[in-house]
């Protein structure tokens, strides 16, 4: 085929409008993982058939989209223009919103949903197309705007101007550690050593977190764009998508979006009549939740075991193969065409001085709207639990918020002021994460909410230090111990030391981080182990020790 | 690496020497050469369990942190490059502390009896202990039930007394080229195996060498009906990958 330039994306622009100008309305099923779970691809199928049978297929287009976020209330149908989102469409009350709101031009307010702010306070800029989109068409793409990123740093930029731009931006990578993106890029851009790899991480193991497969699902292909973007900036030729096999949806998208992306020559060699080669592969994890780590994802695409190793050297000099490697999070590739296409100040311009730009996060837990949001970076965690969250649902006491997946820490009533960002978060022992905010209320114990994420962090222990390995069993023991009634106060001294140890000692991200729920519970909850230890009770009624007389352990 | 023991003497005056203090004192080394190398190089002895010289280093036991100065993260010796200007602590009370409780968690993880062991006496893992002054064990001991490999026509396997140091794996593959040993599971149900998890009598690319038992640190692998004293071979590494280095 050939090669494909700035015109052509125009052509597909205008040929693309064109067509959606013939439809007054453009209905957009989410169907995404939660939302298929919950039939939106009988709706989907509804819908076409509505349509038909009220003889306005010329009129309103049907399309197959990714999620707009609020998953709780799946599946979720999004009508433009309006902005109109449905909930819980169940394929009987198609014909309902196909007859009211196409035909007799009256959205039915009683089946929209109700969502507060959950919206209004959000600021979506990774998830700008999501919802809105087919994921499995580029031509969508590329009518947003997609790849005219790529071809602007291709035609117009030098590699050193795009990482200025980065650097400029403020960017910081989103898989939880927060290293300026730029800082890393110029780093994989000095290293003398070819080829240069590029590992775009999609291992999302974290339990109840699902922004990045969300994320994937809705716009793959600005995932895609960001890699060539990146590949251009440090000189790569070559990329591989790690994701978890336990997201066949998202696979299937970024398996049909590189394709696509393939057939026209946007990945390959003479991208855009220019010298600029690149191409994705995709690799499938096999379950290790320590794949996601930055050295054991390299492993683990050289098709060895997933284990971290000791850094230095970091992958920026030695990675896969031993050769330069930047290793990006999906998220952060997201933001990389929109910082070129805007300029690093317009992007500055969201969040925070020294951290720039928006957050996506899987909202779960105790709260009244769950689902993917994403929000600028310095929001307050009130905000984000109770405005965008709708706060604890059926009256119950809000007791505390989990914030960075099971390696995070349980923030308490009197921290939710705290700011999202990176440096805010660590200082009250939590950490950014790849994105979870869990929601605990009165009926969750703290105690056993740590051990449930120790448990966590032990059976995904790679086995190679000593600290994670063997440390972190004999904390679960102490646990086992205190939440059957059989705890002592010498126990919460153990705890204290051996966490400080795990985390000091540990070699990778895993174990250093793996006794934050421990340390954090025990700093701002020490009230409830003492009366798990003392009074054998657990007040959330969650742990065996109110069961038990003191007489008859068990 | 290799020009370490060649350039001992005129090291400091090498232009490719980096220079780093450790406990205090100045010294300089060939770029590359890790702390633990270092230290050794000058006199200072930190303790280590995985490492073995004429292996790739593994940073998997944690015996061997020490302090840098300007970071509050504590680095693996073994691995770690010696940069310039580095100010390396390798004693400390927390350091002494830190290494007590590797050296505890070792032995609480699985059967660790000493008595019956028999490396008892010759146990790397026993002599750090004693080192380290650890009389006890702080946490509840994790009697472990895991499987003993006897079917091998001389070498045996006690997982049971296994630290998991890799060491094995590491000399079978690196030196023996055969690559019968690795690891199998993740946490606490880690283990090494043979071959696909055969029998070690079935693994057919087993070359019987012994190099498994000459460097295990404790009991785990070693050779029926000999002492141990014999089997042991610390330098055996070393020894065979500085000879093949000579002859090439």
């Amino acid at each position: 085929m050939k090669q494909l330039k700035l015109d052509d994306l125009n052509k597909i622009v205008d040929q693309e409008l064109e067509f959606g100008q013939a439809y007054n309305y453009r209905i957009n099923v989410c169907c995404s993982t939660s939302c298929v779970s919950l039939g939106s691809l009988k709706v989907l199928k509804a819908f076409e058939d509505a349509i038909k049978e009220f003889g306005v297929e010329n009129e309103c287009k049907v399309a197959r989209t990714g999620c707009i976020g609020a998953c709780s209330v799946g599946p979720t149908v999004l009508i433009e223009p309006g902005d109109y989102a449905y909930s819980n469409v169940t394929p009987e009350k198609v014909r309902q919103i196909v007859r009211d709101h196409i035909v007799l031009d009256l959205p039915i307010r009683d089946m929209l949903y109700e969502s507060g702010t959950f919206f209004q306070k959000q600021h979506r800029l990774v998830l700008r197309n999501a919802g809105k989109i087919d994921p499995g068409r580029i031509q969508d793409y590329i009518c947003v705007g997609g790849y005219g990123a790529l071809c602007k740093v291709l035609t117009n930029m030098a590699p050193q101007g795009v990482i200025n731009e980065v650097l400029a931006s403020g960017l910081r990578g989103r898989g939880g550690a927060g290293f300026p993106t730029g800082q890393k890029w110029r780093l994989v851009a000095r290293a003398v050593n070819t080829p240069k790899y590029i590992v775009a991480n999609l291992d999302e193991g974290d339990p109840g977190v699902y922004a990045n497969r969300s994320l994937a699902e809705a716009d793959p292909h600005a995932i895609i764009e960001g890699m060539l973007i990146a590949a251009y900036a440090v000189g790569a030729e070559k990329g591989y998508i790690y994701i978890r096999s336990e997201y066949p949806l998202a696979v299937q998208t970024l398996q049909k979006a590189l394709a696509q992306a393939k057939a026209m020559s946007l990945l390959g060699s003479n991208v855009f009549e220019t010298p600029f080669k690149f191409d994705i592969e995709l690799r499938l994890g096999a379950g290790a939740f320590v794949a996601g780590e930055e050295t054991a994802i390299l492993a683990s695409v050289e098709g060895k075991r997933a284990m971290p190793r000791p850094r230095p050297p970091y992958p920026a000099n030695m990675g896969l193969w031993g050769k330069p490697t930047l290793i990006q999070n999906v998220e952060t590739l997201a933001n990389i065409p929109l910082i070129v296409q805007n300029g690093s100040a317009w992007f500055a311009k969201t969040g925070m001085t020294k951290c720039s730009g928006t957050k996506c996060f899987s909202l779960t837990g105790k709260i009244a709207n769950p689902g993917i949001i994403e929000v600028p970076m310095g929001m307050s965690l009130r905000e984000v639990v109770f405005d965008i969250g709708g706060g604890v649902p059926g009256g119950k006491q809000f007791k505390a918020v989990l914030i960075g997946g099971p390696s995070g820490g349980c923030l308490p009533e009197q921290l939710l002021e705290t700011a999202i960002d990176y440096d805010s978060l660590l200082k009250v022992g939590a950490i950014m994460g790849s994105g979870g905010i869990v929601v605990l209320d009165e009926d969750d114990c703290m105690v056993d909410t740590a051990r449930y994420f120790t448990e966590f962090c032990v059976d995904e222990s790679c086995g190679r230090c000593t600290p994670c390995r063997a440390g972190l069993p004999r904390m679960l023991e102490v646990f086992n111990r205190i939440t059957h009634g059989q705890g002592e106060l010498t126990d919460i001294g153990t705890l204290e030391k051996a966490s400080v140890f795990i985390r000091d000692v540990s070699l990778c991200g895993l174990g250093q981080t793996a006794p934050n729920p421990v340390i954090t519970t025990l700093r701002y909850f020490k009230n409830e182990y003492i009366s798990h230890i003392t009074e054998h009770k657990c007040e959330a009624g969650k742990c065996y020790t109110s069961r038990y007389n003191k007489e008859e352990p068990a | 690496m290799l020009h370490v023991t060649l350039q001992q003497g005129g090291a400091s005056i090498n232009p490719n020497n980096v220079r780093l203090r450790i406990n205090g004192s100045e010294v300089a080394v060939p770029e590359g050469t890790t702390i633990l190398k270092a230290a050794a190089l000058n006199g200072v002895e930190i303790p280590t369990l995985c490492e073995i010289e004429g292996l790739t280093p593994y940073g998997g036991c944690r015996l061997c942190i020490v302090e840098v100065s300007g970071t509050s993260k504590l680095f693996p010796a073994c691995t770690t490059p010696a940069a310039q200007g580095m100010e390396v602590t390798t004693q400390s009370p927390k350091l002494y502390e830190y290494r007590k409780m590797v050296l505890q968690t070792l032995l609480a993880e699985r059967t660790h009896i000493c008595a019956v062991c028999v490396a008892n006496e010759h146990c790397e893992l026993q002599a750090n202990a004693n080192n380290h002054g650890v009389d006890h064990v702080m946490y509840e001991r994790n009697w472990s039930c895991e499987s003993i490999d006897s079917s091998h026509e001389f070498l045996v396997i006690d997982r049971n007394r296994c630290i998991l140091c890799t060491r094995c794996i590491r000399v079978c593959d690196q030196i023996e080229g055969a690559h019968t040993l690795d690891l199998k599971f993740r946490s606490k149900s880690t283990n090494v195996i043979m071959d696909q998890d055969q029998n070690w009598g079935q693994a057919m690319s087993c070359t019987s060498c012994r190099k498994c038992a000459k460097v295990c640190p404790v009991g785990a692998i070693y050779i029926e009906n000999e002492n141990i004293e014999f089997t042991k071979d610390r330098d055996i590494a070393a020894f065979l990958s500085k000879r093949r280095r000579r002859s090439r």
